[in-house]
């Protein structure tokens, strides 16, 4: 035996995958509530006008 | 994310550290397999990855019950942020697992019982998503998601169970001993150790996700009731 195969970059292609997806989830749950807050604003705003 | 309950300010810390020591022991202190390599190392978060997605298919599911019994659509926010979450962590558990097969079964893909159920419950999930979108009404929306999830949660038990039942190459990580599994190992102590602590780490990381998308979906039902309130 030559020791363990040679398989990093298939280990760093799994945790950029594992880290990538987790990183993308979260930027939208982000980005989807700053929209909501942004829309309740000036639909408060506008509520208030009429 | 707006003014969070000190709680959750608290559970994101944990989350954050815990996160980071079990991606440092992973790295580092969790032993190189002797026949795999580096390679074996994406088992502590493919696993705990999988084991997520299929708690998060029962809580929907377990929302779905109670939302039948109580009609309170607090139950329906539970279970499709609950569904939503679980499907990002079942494409995290499928897509790892197809990086680890490449070298040890020398493919990317295979019709393995244990994948292909593994498929067949992630689309059944993605249906949800999309057949949902399709709804307008609140609350047959929310009576439709919470039948849906009930039915579709019988797609995890047999992905679960599917290594178990038919002749399959995946490994079996608990009880293993079928000697047709291509890539099984024997886990040493560090590993159990760094193993236990992933599947900790991430089952935390899914509750701190889970309130988040939950006030999500408050927030968006805020958003609703006042754009009726305006068109009224």
């Amino acid at each position: 035996m030559d020791g363990p195969a040679n398989t990093v970059s298939y280990f760093v292609a799994g945790y950029g995958v594992i880290f990538g997806i987790l990183g993308i989830y979260l930027a939208s749950l982000v980005s989807r509530w700053r929209n909501l807050s942004r829309d309740e604003k000036t639909l408060a705003d506008l509520e208030e006008n009429q | 994310m707006g003014s969070r309950p000190k709680l959750l300010i608290v559970l994101d810390g944990v989350t954050v550290v815990m996160l980071l020591t079990a991606t440092l022991l992973v790295f580092f202190y969790a032993p190189m397999e002797r026949v795999m390599g580096a390679v074996q190392k994406v088992f502590y978060f493919h696993v705990a990855a999988g084991w997520v997605g299929m708690i998060s298919f029962l809580v929907a599911a377990a929302a779905g019950v109670i939302h039948l019994i109580k009609k309170n659509i607090a139950w329906d926010r539970i279970g499709v942020a609950a569904i939503e979450i679980g499907l990002a962590f079942a494409m995290m558990n499928i897509i790892t697992g197809s990086i680890w097969a490449r070298p040890i079964w020398n493919t990317w893909w295979t019709w393995d019982p244990r994948l292909t159920t593994a498929t067949i419950m992630v689309l059944i999930y993605f249906a949800y998503m999309m057949l949902r979108a399709g709804i307008e009404e609140p609350e047959r929306r929310a009576r439709f998601g919470a039948v849906y999830a009930i039915i579709g949660f019988l797609s995890v038990p047999l992905t679960f169970f599917s290594i178990r039942i038919w002749n399959t190459i995946h490994p079996v990580v608990i009880a293993s001993g079928d000697p047709s599994a291509t890539g099984a190992f024997d886990m040493t102590p560090a590993m159990a150790q760094v193993f236990l602590f992933s599947l900790v780490t991430f089952t935390v990381l899914y509750f701190d996700l889970l309130w988040h998308r939950v006030r999500l979906g408050i927030l968006a039902d805020r958003v609703e009731h006042l754009k009726l309130k305006l068109q009224s």
